[in-house]
């Protein structure tokens, strides 16, 4: 008897099935409210080699949905910890994490080696990006994502192009204003654990052909009612044209500037945003001794050095407008910040606090 | 013809489920919707009748089910 007897014994599953989970490889994106139950069960039923990718840090706020996670565990890389955490458990499978965010740079190199790509990612660059990804290499997509009681769940890509994908439902993204992700709207911590289940669920059906998966169909569940409703997904045409056709013009992509989220703004629309909504924060990295001191507009300050510490105190805001001396360690600050929400409307203002005292 | 909201949408909704008067296509509906709803001007999701997602315009059968299906993101 092996840890997967009561798998194999299973009536119509068997032997076979069971061997194809063992040399599986599945690639997790985000080991966060989705990716940690998914982890836990995929690495239960055997998958041969599990991929983690993600380039975030537990942090306090994370423990009551990220249940790979403990106290202990805050301020480390969650790639790296949730690989040690599964490597304790298990000794017969391979876990290789990578703590890092995927970008168009490094998305290729990583998806290469797996079968199949589980999303477990929070934001729209980051789910584009691994739809377009997958289309290019043909890689099966295990897709879920959620909003505060509801969960979505499909499988795209399985048969390559002439299936489903993300941009046949979606070809153009949401803004960042429009879909508040549960760092800034809360969840139940059993949500994504729900959630989660059903994509390691679909993972272990694709992989072992046991059953009927969710190919070219989404499930919507609620967690308020327990109701779940399943629809049938339709090829849209005219989306396969927008999409990068190979790797080169992946790399050519910029995910942010898709989703509406560009780099960069002047002085001018500051009052603008800074009236539509209390959304909106303006931050000063400048170390403190420097002049001259912005007068014009409320404004926080965090120097560049602390910025990795401040992340708790930004999740609330869905604008975070950056300025510095002369707008080049706010464009490092815009880039380290967009790393970590990549979903939020984050701008270096140009030019810095000096274009502004010219202008006046 | 019954219409069902998803997400964001069932909040601007105010309801999960709503009855109307049958409409002949989905582009009528999305006409009516975002009037009755200016909200759901600037919100992007997709249609499913009677529980197949369509793209472009696409005639609602009487008495057909229509679901206002947007996309989520958290994880």
């Amino acid at each position: 008897m092996d840890r997967f007897e009561r798998q194999y014994i299973l009536p119509g599953f068997g032997h076979a099935a069971q061997k194809k989970l063992c040399e599986a490889k599945v690639l997790v994106v985000g080991a966060g409210g989705l990716g940690c139950p998914s982890l836990l069960y995929l690495a239960a039923a055997g998958i041969g080699t599990i991929g983690i990718v993600d380039g975030d840090k537990v942090s306090l706020s994370n423990l009551n949905r990220q249940v790979l996670f403990g106290q202990r565990d805050i301020g480390k890389n969650k790639a790296e910890t949730a690989s040690k955490i599964i490597l304790q458990k298990y000794d017969d499978i391979k876990v290789i994490p990578f703590p890092i965010f995927l970008r168009t740079d490094n998305i290729i190199d990583i998806i290469k080696d797996y079968d199949l790509v589980l999303d477990g990612s929070d934001n729209f660059p980051t789910r584009y990006l691994i739809n377009d990804a997958c289309l290019i290499l043909g890689k099966p997509l295990i897709f879920g994502a959620i909003y505060q009681t509801e969960g979505q769940v499909a499988i795209f890509n399985k048969e390559g192009q002439k299936s489903v994908n993300y941009r046949d439902i979606y070809p153009t993204p949401p803004t960042a204003q429009e879909v508040p992700n549960c760092n800034e709207t809360g969840v139940l911590g059993v949500l994504p654990g729900l959630i989660g289940t059903l994509m390691a669920t679909e993972t272990i059906k694709l992989i072992s052909g046991y059953g009927e998966t969710l190919s070219g169909k989404m499930l919507f569940y609620n967690l308020i009612d327990h109701s779940t409703y399943k629809i049938e997904l339709s090829k849209n045409p005219e989306s396969d044209l927008q999409r990068p056709q190979s790797v080169a013009d992946l790399h050519k992509m910029d995910y942010h500037d898709f989703c509406g989220i560009s780099a960069q703004l002047d002085w001018d629309t500051i009052p603008e945003l800074l009236e539509q909504n209390l959304e909106t924060v303006l931050i000063d990295v400048r170390e403190e001794y420097e002049e001259p001191k912005l007068e014009e507009y409320p404004y926080t300050r965090i120097e560049l050095s602390q910025l990795d510490n401040a992340h708790e105190s930004l999740y609330k805001f869905t604008n975070i407008l950056i300025f510095c001396q002369s707008g080049i360690r706010s464009q490092q600050a815009a880039k380290a910040l967009q790393e970590k929400f990549p979903d939020k409307n984050i701008k270096s203002i140009a030019g810095g606090i000096l274009s502004l005292t010219i202008r006046n | 013809m019954k219409v069902l909201a998803f997400g964001k949408i069932a909040e601007i909704v105010g309801n999960q489920e709503i009855e109307i008067d049958n409409l002949p296509n989905t582009e009528v509906l999305l006409g009516y919707l975002r009037q009755q709803y200016p909200q759901l001007q600037n919100m992007k999701f997709t249609l499913a009748v009677n529980k197949k997602q369509v793209s472009g315009n696409t005639e609602i059968p009487r008495g057909a089910e229509v679901a206002l299906l947007p996309p989520f993101s958290g994880g």
